[in-house]
C-alpha cells in the first residue's frame, strides 16, 4: 500500500506516527532536567499556587516546539482546505490556542480523560492522533477517525482517552463530569480534564456540574480556555464576571498564562495533585485565538487586526518555546527552521494521503446507529422492501 | 387483570449467574414471506435474542402470551411469587446490580429516601451510596454524567422522578446519548438506561402528566420500551441494563401499584418484541402501557358483544415489533391503536404511518387511531378524564370499525 512506501522511504517522516515520537535531528537532546520560570505568575482562588518554576528538559522543549509547529500548521492547511471547500460546515481552528494542549498533554498520562468541544483538532492529535486521521475526517473520508460521519467537531479516541468532540456549548461539561465519576468509581487514579470556552462558561450546566463534582469530591479538573471571545462576543460583554478561575466560588481556580506551554504544563500537573485529593478545581487559561470563531467568521469585526497582530509579536506560544530553545543552546535557527520545512512537508503529505482516501459507502449511513445487531434497519429508498431487523 | 403466563413459551433457569457472555449457537432466520417483508434475526447476545423453544436460549421468554389464568403451563410451572410493580422494577435492578458490579443507579431521591415511587427502596444500604447515587435537582447534568461514566464502560440508570423533568435534559439524550456511538465511528458504547414514570396520573397538572415518548421517538440510536405489568416491568428492566445501547424505559405513574405473579426463575425479555395480550379474530387492538387495561376492560364489552378482538401490546416503542404487528394485520386486517400519546405526532401517529407503509395491502379499512387530546392535562378531573381514552370509545371504535 502506498502509506508503507511512504513510511519506509522517507527518512524522518512517519505519517502514521502520533506526536513527539520523533527529536530534533542532529543532535541528541539531552533529558537532563532543566528548571525554566513561568513568565507570568499563576493566580490562585482558595488555594495554593504552584511553583512558578516549571522542571524541564531540552527534550522536552524541542518536542514541544514540534508538536506545536505541526499543529499551527495542520490548521493553517486547514484554513486553505476549508476555502479550497474539501472541508465544509463548520470549522473551528485552534491556532493561538497550541500550549494549552501541549503542556496539558506533557503533564498527564493516556488513562487520564480530555474532553472538549468543538475546537478540538489538536487537542485529538495531541492525544495520539495522526495527521491522516484529523484530514481524512475533515473530508469526510472514510479513513477518518469517526470513519467520515463525525465531522470536525466530533473527533474522538478511545485508546487515547480523548473523549471528544461536542458541537453543543457545553454540553460536554456534565459528560466531563461522569468521566470523572467513573474514575472515582472504578478506583482509578487518574482525573478527567473537562476543557470549555469563556463562552460556555455562562451556561447553566457548568454550575450544575460544578456542584456535582465538588459534593462527590470528584477528579473533575475544569478548564477554561479564555480566548477572551464568545464566538462574536467580547468576554466583558457577555459575563458580568469574567474571572472564570473564580466562579466555582467553593471551588478552588487558578488562572495560568495559557500561551506559556510549561505554565500549562505546571498548572496541569499541580491540579491533577490537588483534584485526586480534594475533588474539583478550576484551571482558566488565558489564552488567544488568531482565527475567527469558525471559518464563516472572519474574527475582525468584534477585534482589531492590530490586537491579533499584537498578540502574534508578543506572546505567540510556538515563538516563545522557539526562544528558549535558542538561549539555553538546545537547537539552533537552522534547525528549528528545518523542523519547521519538515513539518510543512509531512503536513502536506498527510493532506495528499487523505485525498485519496475514499468516501464512506452508503451502507455506511446505517452503520454504528446501534450497537451491533439492534435496531430497524430501513433499506433501499424506494422502500418496498422493508427489513426489519430484529435481534 | 394482570394475570399472565407463558403461553407458548418455556422457561429455563440461569444456569450460572455470573456468566455474563452469553452467546447464542447459531443464526436463525425466519423466512418465506411472499410478500416482500420478511425478517431477517440477527445473532446477538443471548440476553436479547428471541427464539421460540429450542434447548439453547438460556434465559429468554419467547412469545409471552397473556392468557386467563388456569392454562396447563402456569399449573405446571413454579408458582412463583406475587408482588408489586414497582417492586418488580426494584427486583430487577437489584439482580442486575448483583451481577454486574458497573450498574449503578443515579437520581433525584433515589438513595436514602428509597425512590420517589420506592423503586429503589433499600438500594442504598445494599450498595452504598456511590452505587445508588442521590443527585442533586439538576436533570441536565446528572443525564450528561450518567452518559459520561456510559461512555468509559460504567452501566447507569438514570431515573427522572417524573419523565417530563427529562426535558431539561433533552440536548444530553438527543446528541450525545443517541449520537455518540454514531459520531465516534463506532468508538463509544452508551449502555445506559433512562427511566422515570410519566403520563397522565390522577390529577396532576399539565407539567406533571407529560408523554415524552412522542419527543424521543425520532432521536437515532436510542431505544425506547414502555412495560405495562409486573412481569414485563422486570423482564424490560433487565433487557434494558444489558443492552449496549442506550434504553429509555417508560414507566406509568398509576401503574406502580398492579399485582401479579411472577416467576421465581431468572427472564429477560426481548426489548424489541411485543406481547399477545389476547389472541383474537376480528380487529388487531395495538396499545401499551396504561392503556392496556382500558383496552382489555373495553375487550370485555366487545366479547360480550360478539368482537373477537386482539389485542397486542406492543412494548417497544423504537423500533416497532413489525413482525409481530404484521401477522396480527395479515390475520384481521383491521386495526385500532389507542394509545395515551399526543393525537400530533405520537407514536400512534408513527405506527398509523409504519403499518400503512408496510401493510397496506392487508387492510381492509383505514387505521383508527385513539390518542389523547392535543391539550395541556387539565387539573379538574372529569376535564382529565376526558383527556385521555376511555374504554367506552374503544368499545365505540372497534364497532365502527368492523361494520
Amino acid at each position: 500500500m502506498a502509506l508503507s512506501r511512504i513510511a519506509s522511504s522517507s527518512s524522518s517522516i512517519n505519517l502514521l506516527k502520533p506526536l513527539s515520537c520523533l527529536s530534533i535531528r542532529c543532535r541528541s537532546i539531552s533529558t537532563d532536567p532543566l528548571t525554566v520560570e513561568t513568565s507570568l505568575p499563576f493566580v490562585p482562588h482558595n488555594c495554593e499556587a504552584p511553583s512558578r518554576a516549571v522542571e524541564t528538559s531540552a527534550a522536552e522543549l524541542s518536542s514541544f516546539f514540534r508538536d506545536m509547529a505541526v499543529m499551527r500548521r495542520m490548521e493553517i492547511a486547514a484554513d486553505s482546505l476549508y476555502k479550497a471547500k474539501l472541508i465544509r460546515g463548520f470549522c473551528h481552528l485552534y491556532d493561538g490556542q497550541e500550549a494549552v494542549a501541549v503542556g496539558m498533554e506533557a503533564a498527564i498520562t493516556r488513562k487520564d480523560c480530555i474532553i472538549t468541544a468543538y475546537r478540538d483538532h489538536c487537542t485529538f492529535l495531541s492525544r495520539g492522533g495522526t495527521l491522516i486521521e484529523v484530514f481524512s475526517e475533515l473530508m469526510g473520508r472514510r479513513d477518518g477517525c469517526s470513519k467520515g460521519k463525525g465531522g470536525s467537531m466530533h473527533f474522538y479516541r478511545k485508546e487515547g482517552g480523548f473523549f471528544g468532540g461536542h458541537g453543543i456549548v457545553g454540553a460536554q461539561v456534565p459528560l466531563g463530569c461522569g468521566l470523572a465519576f467513573a474514575q472515582k468509581y472504578c478506583k482509578d487514579e487518574t482525573v478527567t480534564f473537562s476543557l470549555y470556552g469563556d463562552g460556555a462558561a455562562n451556561q447553566g450546566q457548568l454550575f450544575e456540574a460544578l456542584n456535582i463534582s465538588a459534593l462527590w469530591d470528584l477528579p473533575s479538573i475544569l478548564v477554561c480556555e479564555n480566548n477572551h471571545y464568545g464566538m462574536g462576543t467580547a468576554e466583558w460583554r457577555a459575563a458580568k464576571s469574567p474571572a472564570y478561575y473564580k466562579r466555582g466560588d467553593y471551588v478552588p481556580g487558578l488562572k495560568v498564562d495559557g500561551m506559556d506551554a510549561l505554565a500549562v504544563k505546571q498548572a496541569c500537573k499541580f491540579a491533577k495533585e490537588f483534584s485526586l485529593k480534594n475533588g474539583p478545581i478550576i484551571l482558566e487559561m488565558d489564552t488567544y485565538r488568531y482565527h475567527g470563531h469558525s471559518m464563516s467568521d472572519p474574527g475582525s469585526t468584534y477585534r482589531t487586526r492590530d490586537e491579533i497582530s499584537g498578540v502574534r509579536q508578543e506572546r505567540d506560544p510556538i515563538e516563545r518555546v522557539r526562544k528558549l530553545l535558542l538561549t539555553h543552546d538546545i537547537a539552533t535557527e537552522k534547525e528549528l527552521k528545518d523542523i519547521e520545512k519538515e513539518v510543512r512537508k509531512e503536513v502536506d503529505d498527510a493532506i495528499a494521503k487523505a485525498k485519496e482516501s475514499q468516501m464512506p459507502e452508503p451502507s455506511d449511513l446505517f452503520t454504528n446507529v446501534y450497537v451491533k445487531g439492534f435496531g430497524v434497519e430501513a433499506c433501499g429508498a424506494d422502500r418496498k422492501e422493508v427489513r426489519a431487523t430484529l435481534p | 387483570m394482570a394475570t399472565l403466563c407463558q403461553g407458548l413459551g418455556v422457561v429455563i433457569p440461569l444456569s450460572s449467574s455470573n456468566s455474563s457472555n452469553f452467546r447464542l449457537p447459531s443464526r436463525r432466520s425466519i423466512s418465506a414471506w411472499k410478500d416482500g417483508i420478511f425478517v431477517v434475526r440477527s445473532d446477538a447476545r443471548v440476553s436479547q435474542v428471541l427464539k421460540t423453544g429450542g434447548p439453547n436460549h438460556e434465559l429468554l421468554i419467547p412469545n409471552a402470551v397473556a392468557t386467563k389464568g388456569g392454562s396447563s403451563v402456569a399449573s405446571t410451572s413454579k408458582p412463583g411469587h406475587e408482588l408489586l410493580l414497582f417492586e418488580a422494577l426494584r427486583e430487577g435492578l437489584e439482580e442486575e446490580m448483583e451481577r454486574d458490579p458497573c450498574v449503578c443507579v443515579m437520581g433525584e431521591d433515589v438513595g436514602h429516601y428509597g425512590g420517589s415511587y420506592k423503586v429503589t427502596k433499600g438500594l442504598a444500604t445494599k450498595f452504598g451510596d456511590l452505587r445508588v447515587l442521590d443527585t442533586p435537582i439538576a436533570e441536565n447534568s446528572f443525564t450528561g454524567m450518567g452518559i459520561g461514566a456510559a461512555m468509559t464502560g460504567l452501566r447507569p440508570v438514570v431515573e427522572g422522578m417524573n419523565m417530563g423533568f427529562l426535558l431539561l435534559a433533552f440536548n444530553q439524550i438527543s446528541n450525545n446519548c443517541g449520537m455518540l456511538h454514531y459520531t465516534s465511528g463506532g468508538q463509544f458504547k452508551i449502555p445506559i438506561v433512562i427511566r422515570g414514570p410519566g403520563g397522565v396520573g390522577r390529577q396532576l397538572g399539565a407539567e406533571h402528566s407529560q408523554r415524552l415518548e412522542s419527543y424521543f421517538q425520532s432521536i437515532p440510536g436510542i431505544q425506547m420500551v414502555a412495560c405495562s405489568t409486573p412481569y414485563n416491568a422486570k423482564g424490560l428492566m433487565k433487557a434494558a441494563i444489558r443492552s449496549e445501547n442506550p434504553v429509555i424505559l417508560f414507566e406509568h405513574v398509576l401503574l406502580y401499584n398492579l399485582k401479579e405473579r411472577i416467576p421465581d426463575e431468572e427472564y429477560v425479555l426481548s426489548l424489541e418484541e411485543a406481547e399477545m395480550v389476547r389472541p383474537g379474530e376480528h380487529v388487531t387492538i395495538l396499545t401499551y402501557s396504561r392503556m392496556r387495561y382500558h383496552v382489555m376492560q373495553a375487550a370485555k364489552t366487545l366479547v360480550n358483544k360478539g368482537y373477537d378482538p386482539e389485542v397486542i401490546d406492543i412494548r417497544s416503542l423504537k423500533p416497532f415489533d413489525l413482525y409481530t404487528i404484521g401477522n396480527s394485520v395479515k390475520k384481521t386486517h383491521r386495526v385500532l391503536i389507542v394509545e395515551e400519546c399526543m393525537r400530533t405526532g405520537g407514536i400512534g401517529a408513527s405506527l398509523t404511518a409504519a403499518i400503512t407503509e408496510n401493510f397496506h395491502d392487508y387492510l381492509d379499512a383505514p387505521i383508527v387511531c385513539l390518542s389523547s387530546q392535543d391539550v395541556p392535562t387539565p387539573y379538574a378531573g372529569t376535564l382529565e378524564e376526558w383527556t385521555v381514552v376511555q374504554p367506552a370509545q374503544i368499545v365505540t371504535a372497534v364497532e365502527q370499525l368492523c361494520q
